[in-house]
This record gives structure tokens, sequence and C-alpha cells, in this order.
């Protein structure tokens, strides 16, 4: 699918296929067409390019009232001028379910997003968390063949967040029902999804599930908005098995133990290491088998769970991240540590875009 | 504080505590007598119900022509539609009783329209006789209200709303009714009560039609013919005020009720405005341009008088020329002339009053806050006519030093009158605006090492200037189009303004030229005002109407 806005593509030759009661997520950073994508899957906005097909039929000629695809928006859009049962008794009454049905199916909707008791609250008297709840027992009581979300916990604190995600991931299992969710966020992304579209600048960069998404980054941009990871530029010296020696512009050479066909021997790459697989020890101590890179501490912040370091290795930054510190040495500003991390943790992605993600395959342009 | 509280009572409670006390005692002690005799009489009985009806009939066809209107402009992308809302706002432009003259040319027992239909049909149409024609000029007038707030209403409306619920299925006159109109309610609720109460205060549409059956010119004609001391006057500026009272306190408790409508703006991609193309856009434009056509057929009918010579028993005028416009700015000039110094003056006052009040209801720790806010909005329910009333009961034996004679001997009253009518609008205007200036503005000048007094003039006044140069205008255009208190006041005739120029010259045949030829300076000068105004508030076209 393609959409644009005057002259830019907000989405651009997308191309996706989300299997039933899956929980699909489209993840990326602020204004890279994600909402655009979901509006065009609700109705809400025309495709320019391609279709929609829901259950093996086109529906682009349908519109919103008549897809049966629920949405829950960013901003709830719960009524203010209906209170909580009316506005989940809404759906329900535009499809003509009886009286007695809409009662009993309300209160179980309640209920099922623990809100029981609050069906004559106005909107007003509810908080962030309990309107969200609202919003979505309202699109769930009608039973939609699809659920989209949109960004849907980014308006909560980070308490309220943690609790919802897990909610939102019991109810979705529990239902079975087909979801396409919405964020920016990549923990939310990793932790709720069965599988996940990477979006960048309208298109999708790479789709995986999250442990692919994660660990095996194919691209420069997933690599470093999922988990920031160090990006190291370097030429392969070396492949031999299963193992690959680059020669990195630090100076140093890095071995990394994963096969890529995209690199041939002096060819150029680019090598990511995750900050928390790196390890540092004082400059002596042996690295084993490990990658070893000297420098030294700019800076380093105690967070409880990790100890996050910035260090300086030949004028390049690496961002490392020890965990469970308890009992390990705290370095300071200005020592001189070894950055350690193991040939299985580094991952190669191509130095500049692959082409496919570029260039869309499909670009049928001049129609409205 | 006191010295500002003393000030409004003296000008505003005062004179309306001594038009109910006039009503409810005879010379002994306090009585229901007179009030209840109002009920008595047919005439007033009369004349209340035809107030009630003038005023509900302009707001449903005002509601007719302004919703449609607020709908198109608000909801649909064409061509035309800056158009469709800078002309929707004109009918405002011009003085209510100036329209009505303009429509007695067109609509009238031998005007335009009327002489077509005896010529082709052989039969007239009594669009203008009695109140038949006090509510089609009132509905022209004021239909812009209702038309101004409902769109500011719709266009809040968090579009993710309305996508909801057709994301549940709802579309079309459902959607519509159920989550639609429900939310554009509060502000069409506040443009009816609006229309409402200036229909049933104003006097200068029924005088030029004359028709007096009507609350506003029985107050008027008692006082002006009986006398000052006729207490039927004060008993009908009695439930004048008692009408606008209730309708103002009715838009306020509904309008705190439901102020839900701006309270959420989501960040969808809705594009606003829907684009219509074909029959349906074709539709749209012929309704608005029809509705806004004869919306504009007072303007036209003015401008056309004021160039002519003879027009009467014709279609058009038969002689055309200048001469009005040479009569009234060479030979009668101090019309135009006081109504620039009464109006300047009143919106001077207004403005300083305004920042005063708003400053110390929004950032004093003062008591009697709730006091000031009271007696300041006021005046919004206190018709003309009653406060003209009140001022001749309460300043007409007072010799003031300086005037050589009472306040109501002298011009200045005039002023007065003015600037305590619009009052309200300075304050309102001057309060959001300072209302928007978060307190940690100046707060973060006086940690820097502003004192007070710096602190207002380096960044209070400056954010607030925009606001009270806006209500400013407002004042001072509304000021100078007023009749309903003008009519009673003027001293003398040469102490006139406008307003009441055109008055004393549409009184005789002769005169209507002339006459016509101030309505145009009046509209100009409004028309400039609005323009300046919607310029300041950044081009949301029609916020100096708005409630
Ligand atoms: N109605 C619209 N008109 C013009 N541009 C739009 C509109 N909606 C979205 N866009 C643009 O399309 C791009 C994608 O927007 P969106 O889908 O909302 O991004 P996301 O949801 O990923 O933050 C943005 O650059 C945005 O500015
Ligand atoms: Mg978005």
């Amino acid at each position: 699918m393609g959409k644009r806005f005057g002259e830019t593509w907000a989405v651009r030759a997308v191309s996706l296929s989300i299997r039933v009661g899956e929980f699909y997520t489209f993840l990326g950073p602020s204004g890279c067409g994600k909402t655009t994508l979901l509006r065009m899957i609700a109705g809400f906005a025309a495709p320019d390019e391609g279709s929609v097909w829901l259950d093996g039929e086109v529906v682009n000629a349908l519109p919103p009232w008549k897809r049966d695809v629920g949405m829950v928006f960013q901003s709830y859009a719960i009524w203010p001028h209906m209170t909580v049962f009316e506005n989940v008794a809404f759906g329900l009454r535009e499809r003509r379910v009886s009286r007695a049905d809409i009662e009993r199916q309300v209160g179980e909707a309640l209920r099922m997003v623990n809100l029981e008791g609050m069906e004559g609250r106005r909107p007003s008297q509810l908080s962030g968390g309990q309107q969200q709840r609202v919003a979505l027992a309202r699109t769930l009581v009608v039973q939609p063949r699809v659920l989209l979300l949109d960004e849907p916990l980014s308006n909560l604190d980070a308490r309220l967040r943690a609790q919802m995600r897990i909610e939102l991931l019991k109810l979705q299992r529990d239902l079975g029902i087909t979801t396409i969710y919405v964020t920016h966020d990549q923990e939310e992304a990793l932790a709720l999804s069965t599988r996940i579209a990477v979006m960048s600048a309208g298109s999708v960069i790479q789709e995986g599930t999250p442990r692919e998404i994660y660990e095996a980054p194919r691209e420069r941009f997933v690599a470093e908005f999922v988990g920031a990871s160090n990006l190291l530029g370097g030429a392969v010296r070396q492949a031999t098995g299963d193992t690959l020696t680059v020669t990195t512009d630090l100076g140093v050479e890095v071995r990394a133990a994963r096969p890529s066909a995209a690199a041939p021997e002096g060819g150029r790459i680019l090598l990511t290491v995750r900050p928390e697989a790196m390890d540092l020890l004082p400059p002596g101590e042996p690295a084993d088998h490990r990658n070893r890179l000297e420098g030294r501490v700019v800076a380093s912040a105690f967070q409880g769970a990790a100890i996050q370091y910035e260090v300086e290795v030949s004028e390049t930054l690496l961002r490392a991240s020890v965990t469970n510190p308890k009992g390990k040495r705290l370095f300071q500003r200005g020592d001189l540590v070894a950055v350690v991390f193991a040939p299985e943790d580094v991952g190669i992605v191509p130095e500049e875009p692959r082409a496919e993600s570029r260039e869309p395959s499909v670009v049928r342009s001049g129609q409205d | 504080m006191a010295g500002l509280l003393l000030l409004l009572t003296l000008f505003i409670l005062y004179p309306l505590l001594r038009v109910l006390f006039v009503a409810v005692s005879d010379g002994q002690g306090l009585t229901l007598r007179y009030l209840l005799n109002f009920f008595d009489r047919p005439l007033f009985r009369e004349a209340l119900v035809n107030s009630l009806g003038a005023g509900g009939l302009a707001v449903a066809f005002g509601s007719l022509l302004g919703v449609p209107l607020a709908y198109f402009s608000v909801r649909y992308q064409f061509r035309g539609k800056l158009v469709l809302q800078t002309l929707g706002v004109l009918p405002l432009v011009i003085p209510p009783f100036v329209g009505a003259v303009a429509l007695q040319l067109i609509l009238g027992r031998s005007g335009m329209v009327n002489l077509l239909l005896l010529r082709w049909f052989g039969t007239s149409v009594p669009f203008m006789e009695g109140l038949t024609g006090v509510i089609l000029v009132q509905t022209l007038h004021y239909f812009p209200f209702i038309m101004l707030n409902t769109a500011v209403s719709l266009a809040n409306i968090d579009p993710s709303l309305e996508e909801m619920a057709q994301n549940l299925g709802s579309h079309g006159w459902r959607l519509f009714r159920r989550v639609t109109l429900p939310l554009m309610l509060p502000g069409y609720v506040a443009g009816c009560l609006l229309t409402f109460i200036r229909v049933i205060d104003d006097l200068g549409t029924p005088l030029m039609l004359n028709y007096t059956k009507l609350l506003a010119p029985q107050a008027y004609l008692r006082i002006t013919t009986i006398g000052i001391d006729d207490v039927d006057g004060y008993v009908v500026c009695v439930i004048l005020v008692v009408l606008s009272l209730v309708s103002l306190w009715a838009a306020r408790k509904y309008l705190g009720l439901s102020e839900y409508a701006t309270v959420q703006r989501g960040t969808t991609g809705a594009e606003i405005g829907r684009p219509i193309r074909g029959m349906k856009l074709a539709v749209v434009l012929l309704i608005s341009a029809g509705m806004l056509g004869i919306s504009l057929l007072p303007h036209l009918g003015i401008l056309v008088l004021s160039l002519s010579r003879i027009w009467s028993f014709s279609l058009l005028p038969t002689i055309y020329t200048l001469g009005n416009y040479e009569e009234i700015l060479f030979r009668t000039p101090h019309f135009v002339k006081n109504t620039l110094l009464y109006a300047l003056l009143a919106a001077g006052v207004d403005i300083v009053l305004g920042a005063i009040i708003a400053w110390l209801l929004l950032r004093g720790r003062v008591f009697g806050r709730n006091l000031l806010d009271a007696i300041a909005t006021m005046p919004l329910a206190i018709p003309g006519v009653v406060l003209a009333v009140g001022y001749l009961r309460v300043f007409h034996g007072w010799d003031v030093p300086g005037l050589g004679g009472p306040l109501t001997g002298s011009w200045v009253i005039l002023v007065i009158a003015y600037a305590m009518r619009r009052l309200p609008y300075t304050v309102r205007a001057s309060y959001a605006a300072l209302q928007q200036i978060h307190v940690s503005l100046e707060e973060a000048a006086q940690n820097l090492g502003a004192n007070q007094v710096r602190t207002f003039w380096k960044v209070t006044f400056p954010l607030m200037v925009g606001g009270l140069v806006a209500g400013g205008l407002i004042s001072f255009m509304t000021s100078a189009v007023e009749l309903s208190s003008t009519i009673m006041l003027v001293p003398r005739i040469e102490m006139g303004p406008i307003a009441y120029g055109i008055y004393v010259y549409m009184q005789s045949a002769v005169g209507r030229g002339p006459g016509a030829a101030l309505g145009v300076v009046a509209i100009l000068l409004v028309g400039l005002c609005t323009y300046l105004t919607n310029r300041i508030f950044a081009g949301r076209s029609g916020s100096a109407f708005r409630v």
C-alpha cells in the first residue's frame, strides 16, 4: 500500500500479510507512517496505491462503518457527553442488539477490563488509565474481526504503562483476537508481539519475530532503533567457516561468529554490538576468547539493574551496559578499561541500506 | 479595588436598583402591586408575548440559516469557503435599525420586490408589516451569532470522536445525532441565547418599523411620552431585565455544565474538512449563495439609498447623487465627529477598566472578587433602555460641579453609558489574554530581578496587548452603533452620534438619503473594526462575536 499527502509519501510500498490470531506490531519513530497505515486499514484514509484484504476480500471500497475493524485511538476518543455505559454500549446499539443483551455484554466487557461498577461515571471523572480501559472495552465488546491499537499506552505514566502492557498481553492471548499494534517503544513491541514490522520513513525496513528483530537486525536502522546497538565500521579480512574476522576502523580486529552472505572478503560492513553484550574489565585482565577493545571511561551512571558506561576507544564512543552489577567493580570517569564481548554477540549489517528498502519495489504513481 | 467597586456600583448596579425600587414602591412602602398589574394589562401582556415570540422565532429562523452554513464552512472543503466565512459575518456589520430601513426599500409595501410582485402577479406580500418585519430584520442581523458559535463548537470537536463512532458502525444521520450534535450543542445554545437576549433588548428596529407592541419600545414610549415618573415604564424595564438575566444565567449554567467540547484533541491524521465535488458541491454552493444573498440585501439597499435623491414607488432610484454624503460630511459633520469621540473615549475607559478588572480577577488575592465579576458581567443582561432609564432617574437631579449642570445634560453621560454597556467585552478579552499568560512567565521575570511593576510592563502587558486592543475594538464598534440607550440619553440633537442621526433623519422622507449615507459610514466603521479584530485574533473569523 501507499499513501501520500501532497507530494510526500507517508506510507510507501508496504506489503504485509498478517495472520489470524497474531499480535502484529508496527514499530518505528514518530512520523514514520504507522498511524497512516493503521487508518488505511480501518478505512479512514484511502490508499493512493494498493489494497487492504480482509479474510480474502478487498475492502478498499468499504466505508469505515462497514469494515468491522475495531480501532482504539491514541487519544482514546471517549465521548464526553456519554457515561461509561453509554460509551461501551454504542457499538452494540449500532448493531441493534437487544436491550437485555447490551446490559449483559457491557457488564462483561467492563469486567474484562476491571471497570465493573463504573457504568454511571462520566469520562471527565476517569483517570487516564481508566479512559484507556473504557476505550478498549468499547471496541472489544463488538468483537471486531481485527483490533487496531494506536500507541495505546503512550499517554500513561511509566508504572501504569508496565501494568497495562501485561494486562493487554493476557487479554489478547485469552481472546485470541487478531491485533495490530502501533508503537514507537521497542520494549513494548518486543514484549507483546508475535511479529514486528520495523518502519522508517513510510517503509517497512525489517519484519520478523521479536527475537529475530532484536538479535539479528538486518539493517543499520533496525540495529540502532531497536536496542541502540554500537556500530563499528570495518572491512572483512577473512571469512572462514562460521567466523568472520573484520579489521575495524578503530584499527583493532574483531571476530564475529555469524556467517553472512553479504560479507565477501575485502568488502566493507558494519558490526553491531548490543551495550548489554559488553563487559568491562580492568586493562590487564585476560579476556579469554572474547573480543577486546582498550579505552577510557568517559561517563558512568549507576542505574540499579545495570551500570551504563560510555567508553572512548580511539575517539569512538561505545556504550556498554553492565548488567547485574552487584559485587562488580565500579569504574570511574578516566579509568583505563578493556571492553570485551563474545564473537557470538557481534552482528553484521550492510554499511548502506539494502536496495529493496531504499527503492520501493512497486511504484505506481499518477493515480489519484 | 474599593474605588473600582464604587465606580461600577454607581454606574451599573445603583441605577438598576433604582429602576427596580421605583417599580416596587408606592410612596409608603414596598409593594408588588405594579408588577402584578403588568399582567393585567392586555397591551403589556401582548408586548411580553410578542417579545418572547420575536426572540424565539429569530432564534428558530436564525438556526435554519446559521447551522447549515456553519456545518458547510467547517466540515466541507471547497473553493469559495473563505468567501462564505467572510461574508457570513457581514450581517453583524450593519446596525439592525439601519438594516430595517434598507429592507423596507426592498421588501416593504412599496419596495422593490412587492412592486415586481404587483406588476407580475397583481398581489403583494407584507414581509415588513408589524412583527413579521421586526423578526425578519432581526433574524437576518443576528443569525451570524448562531453560525459563528456553532462553527467554533464544530471545529473544536476532536475528529477521532466521530471516527470512533464510524469505526463502531455509525454513519450519516445517526452519527450526527448521536455524536456530532451533542458535541456541538454548547456553541449552538450559546449563540441562540445571545441572539435571544439581543432581540429582546433591541429598541431601534421596532421603532424604525413603527411597531411598538414589544417590551423595549413600550418602556421607551412610557418614559418619553408619559414622563420619567411613570411607574409602568419601570415595571416594563424590570420585566426586560429579568428576561435577560434568566437567559444569561441559563447560558452560563449550560456552558459551565458542558465545557467538554474542547476537553481533548487527539493527534490523528484526520483531514480537516471533507473535499466535496459534483452534485453535493453544487447544492452546498447554491444554498450558501442563496442564504448569503438574502442576508446581504440590507447592505445593498442602504448603499443604493445613500446614493439616491429620489427613490419611492420605483424599483430603483430615479435620480442618483452624492449630495447625501455632502450633507452628512459638511453640513452635519457633528454626527460622525461625536461618534468617533464618544466611542473612542468609551473604548479607552473599557480598556483600562477591563485590564484592571481582569488582573484583579485572575491575579489579585483581594476580597470581593466574585462581586466584581458579577457586576462587570451584568451589563450583558441589562437592556440599553433600562440602563438609560436608570441614568435619567439617578443623575437627573444632581448638578455635577465641572459640567455646570446635571450629568444627563452633557454628552459625558453617553460615554459613560457606552463604556459600562461594553465593559464585559474588554473584561473578557483581557481575561482570556491574561489567562494564557502562565504565572510562571511572570515569576521567571521576578526571579531574574524584575519588580512587580517592571514585570507587568515588560512581560504581562506586551503579552496582553493583543487581547486588550481586540476588546477595545469590539467596544468601539458596538458603541458606535448603539441606539437603545442613546435615543433616550442624547441631551440635544447636535450632541447625537451617528445612530441618533440616522434615527432623526429617517423620520422624514427627505432625510432618508442622508440617513442612509450615515448608515454606510456606520457599516464602514464596524466593518473596519471587525476586520482588524479578526486580524488580531489571527484570522479566526468572527472571533469578535462569540460568547
Ligand atoms: N492529514 C495529513 N496531512 C498531511 N500530512 C500528514 C497527514 N497525516 C499524516 N501526515 C504526515 O504523514 C507522515 C506520517 O504520519 P503518521 O502516520 O501520523 O506517523 P506516526 O503515526 O508514525 O507518528 C508524517 O510526516 C505526517 O506529518
Ligand atoms: Mg501516530
